[in-house]
């Protein structure tokens, strides 16, 4: 049964991982991704690892989510009406997951593959946030830290406006605020 | 109150329990809508029976050059995802799949409401629809991180994912009294991953339904049940983790829940058109700003009376 599961989920997440470059559509080729994570992630669950296999769930659909508007917003022809090839680079891609796949599965053949240490925790779930988060949590804290500052500093340099003001009245009705400055002549650059 | 796994058959009715739920939530809104408020009582107690059999007979809307599979997927998902989060929703001292991280397992599953949305807007290839696709998003990214928070809390009080001993951990007092904030942020974002009442913006009168638009006979059925569906589920999951599940004197486990979780879906139809939609512009300016904050308090307070409580 178990034989059964990883099968099936194997072979949809290594076809629909195939499907991202041969399908003809942006959005297609988006969530044929996020089915194939989710499948990843029903091979984490069937290793008993339950809450990793279900937040890789949460966090890829989320994430091809959002990637779907970049994508949509960003590329010349979205490919939704207009169809297009979803591969570039044909040589050199090939060439890297030629030899991408060649290095992994000659590591995944070749290593001499340890046996088990102790036995399975009862809770993985408890064992997984004790390891990452016990002796780790001073780096974990502060790299979320960083992370998150990264984020907010990466946008607001983004942002065209961000930096200086906020485009249009402040609450949609209530008027401008004093340092808005709608009436000045262009809208580029930082108000003076 | 423990809470166990029942037998798998149960995965039906628990599947009964969820339709009933919506056929149930339908009616309520049928008796609710001021616009029927002249049509007799029994066409709006029936109006989903009627509905139904209205769109079962309707053709399906055809559009120019539209990705069937994509729209298709996206129409039948609410619907699943409603089933597939039922399946970890405590019912009385019995739970269909007794998982230990069943809280993630309904966070997973309402995240997959962002691609079920988008692609129901995206699929038909109409402006209105897409529209409402996307703002289906620009508001699940207002709504989201704060739901995150509020199911935390009751995780952190309870020391643990699993629904069962959240449920357990609420015998001698209700979580909605620890943490409010979290029971109301909660049901808020229930409204919103329904496109209910204030949170309607993705399927508004104003761009002509948006993600409703260009469905027609049984792929409008399907999303319409789905939506009613996700707030059935949505209230009995409220009931499971601020409002002590089945725990309650006199009256057996289900009894309870049922009760409870009729009274919280009624609140949440009833409340439909008391606010106006809200803009998802505005939603995101008043979530980031103070809900998640707020939210964010709120975790503090649960995690330190948890510490202090050992």
């Amino acid at each position: 049964m178990a034989m059964l599961a990883f099968l099936v989920l194997a072979v949809t997440a290594v076809a629909s991982g195939v499907a991202v470059f041969t399908v003809d559509s942006m959005a297609r080729a988006t969530f044929a991704l996020a089915l194939s994570f989710v499948a990843v992630g029903g091979e984490l669950i069937l290793l008993d690892l339950a809450y990793l296999g279900v937040i890789t769930v949460l966090m890829m659909v989320m994430e091809m989510a959002i990637m779907v508007v970049f994508m949509v917003m960003f590329m010349m022809n979205p490919a939704g009406l207009m169809p297009m090839s979803m591969l570039h680079n044909k040589r050199g891609a090939l060439v890297i997951s030629a030899g991408t796949f060649l290095v992994l599965a000659a590591g995944a053949v070749t290593v001499p593959w340890p046996t088990r240490r102790g036995a399975e925790p009862a809770d993985p779930t408890r064992a997984l946030g004790e390891a990452l988060m016990g002796p780790k949590m001073l780096v974990m804290m502060a790299v979320s830290a960083v992370l998150f500052a990264t984020m907010v500093s990466a946008l607001v340099l983004a942002v065209a406006h961000g930096r200086y003001e906020r485009p249009g009245p402040p609450d949609g009705d209530a008027g401008p605020a004093p340092r808005d400055r709608l009436d000045r002549a262009h809208r580029d650059g930082p108000t003076p | 109150m423990t809470v166990s796994a029942a037998p798998p058959w149960s995965v039906l009715v628990g599947a009964l329990m969820v339709l009933l739920g919506a056929v149930a939530a339908a009616s309520l809104d049928g008796v609710c809508d001021p616009v029927a408020a002249r049509a007799p009582l029994a066409s709006r107690l029936g109006r989903p029976v009627f509905e139904t059999a209205r769109l079962m007979r309707q053709r399906r809307r055809a559009t120019v050059a539209p990705d069937l599979l994509l729209w298709r997927s996206g129409t039948a998902s609410p619907l699943v995802v409603a089933l597939l989060m039922s399946v970890v929703v405590p019912w009385g001292s019995s739970v269909v799949a007794d998982l230990t991280v069943g809280l993630v397992w309904f966070n997973a599953m309402d995240v997959l409401l962002w691609a079920a949305f988008w692609l129901a807007g995206w699929g038909p290839n109409s402006v209105h629809g897409l529209v409402g696709g996307y703002r289906f998003l620009a508001q699940a990214l207002a709504y989201e991180l704060p739901l995150m928070f509020a199911l935390t809390a009751p995780a952190v009080a309870a020391a643990s994912l699993r629904l069962g001993d959240i449920v357990a951990s609420q015998q001698h007092g209700w979580f909605v009294l620890q943490m409010p904030v979290a029971a109301i942020v909660f049901l808020g974002s229930v409204a919103g991953f329904s496109l209910w009442g204030p949170f309607g913006y993705p399927d508004g009168a104003d761009i002509a339904g948006g993600v409703l638009a260009e469905t027609a006979g049984v792929d409008r059925l399907l999303l319409v049940v789905g939506r009613y569906a996700l707030l059935a589920v949505g209230s009995a999951m409220a009931v499971a983790l601020f409002l002590g599940g089945g725990n309650g004197p006199f009256l057996p486990g289900w009894a309870w829940s049922l009760l409870k979780s009729a009274l919280v879906l009624a609140l949440l139809v009833a409340w439909r058109r008391r606010l106006p939609v809200w803009r998802a512009d505005r939603v995101m300016r008043a979530a980031w700003l103070f809900v998640l904050p707020l939210t964010l308090l709120q975790v503090l307070a649960t995690s330190v009376l948890a510490v202090v409580r050992g």
